[in-house]
Formats: C-alpha cells, structure tokens, sequence
C-alpha cells in the first residue's frame, strides 16, 4: 500500500514495510497516517496548533487540500475539526483567546501573514455553515450582496448576470427565479441552503469550506446538496466537515478523521472506509467504542 | 489490526455480525460433512449414504439463500464500513463458495451410485481417496482460519491448491492411458474422471474461502494470483 507517514518535522517520508507501520501506530503520538499531502495543492497547512486561551485545540496538524478535490473532514464532537475548518479562512480571529501557529498558506501566500486582509481572503475562502443563514433580506440581494461590497460587479446587468449563475450552479434557480424579490428565509431548509451555497460562490471563491452543510436538511435536500458539491469540484476546492460518514464516503476524493485534536489518518475515501489503517479510524467509523 | 466484531456501541450490530458469521461456519460444517459422506459413499459402495447426501443438498441451498437475506438485511440497516463490510461481503462470498462444494458433493455422490451399481474393479479409487483427503483438509482448514482470522494459516491452506491440481493432472493421465490399453473400461473410467475433477474443484473453492479469510482481515483483495497485494507477512 502506498502509505506516506508524517514525521515530527512535517515531512513525507516513505513509510516502512505496512506490518510494521502497524505495528508503529500509537494513540498517544501526533504521527498522521496515510497521504495528508498531494502534489497540486490548493491550501497547504503545516504544524498548525489551536488554543483557545490555555487549553490546545488542535495538536500540530499538518494537511493539503488539493484542487479540484472534496476533503471530508470527520471525527466525534469535539475533535477539533471544524476549529480546524474555521482556521481555513481565519473565522477564529473573531474569537477572543484564540491563538492559532503554525505555517498556512494559500496558494504558497500565508493566510496568517501581517498585510493580509481577511475581507478578500474570505472572498477567495468562502464559507457554508451547518444551520442555512441567509440575510433577511430578498434572494436576490442575498447573493448581490458579495459582488457588491467586493466591487465584483458595477454594472446592474453584470450583478444580474452574477446572481443568475450562482443560482443556476447552485441548483436554485428554477425554484426562485420567478420570486428573487421575495425574502430568502421564506425558502425551505434545503432551498436556503442551496441559497447560501450561491452566495458563496457568487463572490468567485477558490476554495469553499463546508461546516456539516447537510445536518439541518432532510434526506433530499441533502441529496441534491451532496449532487451540487460534486458538480462544484470541477471549480473549487472544498473542505468538508460532515457528521454522516455515508455522506463523506460520498462526496469526498480524501478522508481525515480527526481524535481529540490531532489527525489520526488521511486517505483515499475508499481506503478509509474499505480498509483504514489506523484502529481509531476503524473504531470510528464502523461505530465501535473508542 | 486485530479483528473485534463484538465493540460496537450498537449490541445488535454485535449480534447480526456474530450471527451471520455463525451461520455461515454451520454451513461449511453440513458442506463438509457432504463432501466426507460422498466420498465415504463412493469407498463403501454404499448407495444408502450417497442418497443421504443428494437429499441433504437442498438444506445448503436453503442456508445460502438465508445467509444472503441476512447480510443483505445488514447492509439496509447499518450501512457497514471497513472491516464491518469486509465480513459480510467474505460470509456472502463464501456461502456461495460452499455451495457450490455442496454442488460438487453431490456430483460425487451421484457417481457414486452409478458407479456402485455397476460394481466391478475400482480402477482410480487410490487416487481419488488421496484427493479427497487433501481437499477435505483444506475445507477444514479454510474455515478454521475463518474462525481464527488467521491470516497465515489462510496462505498456508491456500498454497495446498497447487499440490492438489498437480496430483489431479497425475491421475487424469494415468487413467487416459489406462483407457487407451482397456477401451472396454472407458465408460466407468470416465465417472472416475468426473470425481476428480469434482474433487479437484473443491480444492479451488476451499482456496477462494482463504482469500476471503485474506480480504477480511488485510483488507487485500489476492483473488485471482494477486498475492502480491498481501505485502505482509
């Protein structure tokens, strides 16, 4: 099997014969398993600890998300992966006490430098959360909104050609296309996620971080979501946080199951539901007591 | 990774996996069982025991069918992954494996009868009894690794295949040239031929029953000469 392990210096290193990298696995280390990095990456996160004030979130974490790839992050509460997923786009920076190290970039440019803006860097890192948030405002404002203050668009025309697309790629816009003065937040659960999901996209972003998209959706819903984050990798690049490991064996080309703050094991999705290779991983995901 | 079929926080997941693994070894024993009666049969003359075994056939049909329903059941219902999938995608593969030794008892059985009944000089018995013996063993030891999740005895089990065609590609030209001497013969030689290549058969299906007890606990898939997938051990 073609397993990279991650050395304390955040290095791939060819991984010895399996029986023995088996044997190596140990809980308490903070030793990835599997592929955490790929060749074309997209966003690239090195040694990255999280603390929130005194207590450490997240224990030196090193991961790629590639282009044009779906990364599902999974893991039980309280793993640290959507602190993770939230450090992406610096999300945690509106939470006082936390402290994030460690080197992360985008595009080889540090997300976490001096001079960069947050403002343009969640354009191009755009953001999905679990419960649907649209503005109370018509849907059609809510996807102009960030072409508007980005300066994407000067033009009305340009703005309407803007909404029109990411409602359309968004999968939305035969539903609302006759009603886009009406309030986004009369849209069912489902619309107004897909209604999110346009508002995010409308702004052009590279890469799209999803926070358990799907939680608050009925199976359908959550079928035509799953359905539109496939058709959306062919442009973006997304990271997803999800709880329902059907849906992550679904929609992800990577898996990362996280425990207790470090991340045990990184693989083709089909490996770590077929055959993981790490037993917290196994014990995770086949619902064994961990 | 060691294999714990008996940790998960649902006990019912527990007990469905615990059952159709359980049902599936029931299986091999009564298919094991077959497979001795016919051969037993055939030694004997004993005609009684080879229609024991013919009538016996459709209780392992039967359990196939009900192994199936309930792995399928456990598919609908826990959506299971990793080594979970593994073992119910093994029981079902070996189920049919079994079977279709069950099939191959009854080929034996039935050409034991004929044969029986004609009752003269048992040219080729020698031949078939080694067989038989070194097939039975590797049932028995295929399904005991099952029962270990012993990956090792699997491979070991699994090389006995070789011996065994070699052996049966020996007597299948020992007795063409017997029938080239004594064509009077050739009608009986020819079911003798058939229980070795029965016999022979069962060797190849014990054999798939060890690469299930590879893919359950290595998570490799060796069927069809990729061994090499197995780089451990």
């Amino acid at each position: 099997m073609d397993t990279m392990t991650l050395d304390a210096a955040g290095q791939t290193a060819a991984s010895q014969p399996e029986s023995a990298e088996r044997e190596a696995v140990d809980t308490n280390t903070s030793k990835t398993v599997g592929k955490p990095f790929c060749d074309d990456a997209k966003m690239r996160m090195r040694n990255v600890n999280v603390f929130y004030g005194e207590t450490q979130a997240i224990h030196d974490i090193s991961l790629d998300i590639g282009c044009n790839e779906v990364v599902a992050m999974i893991g039980p509460s309280g793993c640290g992966k959507s602190t993770f997923l939230r450090c992406l786009n610096r999300m945690n920076d509106t939470i006082e006490d936390c402290r994030v190290e460690g080197e992360l970039t985008l595009d080889g440019e540090p997300i976490y430098g001096q001079k960069v803006d947050v403002v343009p860097l969640r354009a191009r890192v755009g953001m999905v959360f679990q419960k649907p948030n649209p503005f109370p405002k018509s849907i059609y404002e809510n996807v102009a909104y960030g072409p508007k203050i980005h300066g994407i668009a000067r033009r009305r025309a340009e703005l309407d050609e803007i909404v029109e697309n990411s409602l359309r790629r968004a999968g939305l816009w035969n539903e609302v296309k006759d009603r886009l003065d009406q309030p986004g937040t009369g849209l069912s659960g489902g619309q107004q996620q897909r209604l999110c999901i346009a508002r995010a996209i409308a702004v052009s972003p590279e890469v799209i971080l999803m926070d358990e998209p799907c939680s608050a959706l009925d199976p359908i819903a959550t079928a035509r979501i799953e359905e539109l984050i496939n058709e959306l990798r062919e442009n973006y690049t997304i990271a997803i946080v999800t709880h329902s490991m059907q849906q992550a064996a679904r929609v992800s080309q990577r898996t990362a199951y996280f425990h207790l703050g470090r991340l045990v094991e990184v693989n083709d999705t089909e490996t770590v539901f077929t055959n993981p290779q790490h037993e917290l991983t196994e014990a995770y995901i086949t619902g064994r007591f961990g | 990774m060691e294999m714990h079929f008996d940790q998960h926080i649902s006990r019912q997941f527990n007990e469905d996996l615990e059952s159709i693994k359980t049902e599936m070894l029931e299986m091999g024993g009564l298919v094991a069982r077959q497979v001795a009666d016919a051969v037993d049969a055939l030694s004997n003359a004993d005609s009684e025991l080879a229609e024991k075994v013919l009538r016996a056939e459709e209780e392992i049909d039967k359990r196939e069918m009900a192994l199936d329903e309930h792995a399928t059941l456990i598919i609908a219902k826990r959506q299971p992954a990793a080594s979970d999938l593994r073992m119910v995608m093994s029981v079902t593969r070996i189920a049919r494996d079994l079977e279709r030794i069950g099939d191959e008892a009854s080929k034996v059985a039935k050409m034991a009868i004929a044969l029986t009944d004609e009752g003269s000089s048992p040219r080729g018995y020698t031949e078939i009894r080694h067989i038989a013996n070194a097939v039975r063993k590797m049932l028995n030891d295929a399904l005991d690794a099952y029962t270990r999740f012993d990956v090792i005895a699997a491979m070991r089990t699994l090389t006995e295949d070789e011996k065994v065609d070699m052996d049966y590609r020996t007597a299948v030209r020992e007795l063409i040239t017997y029938m080239m001497e004594d064509p009077r013969s050739i009608s009986r030689v020819i079911n003798v031929l058939w229980i070795l290549r029965s016999l022979e058969r069962i060797g190849d299906h014990a054999k798939n029953i060890c690469e299930q007890v590879v893919y359950l606990v290595e998570g490799a898939d060796i069927r069809h000469g990729h061994e090499d997938k197995l780089k451990t051990k």
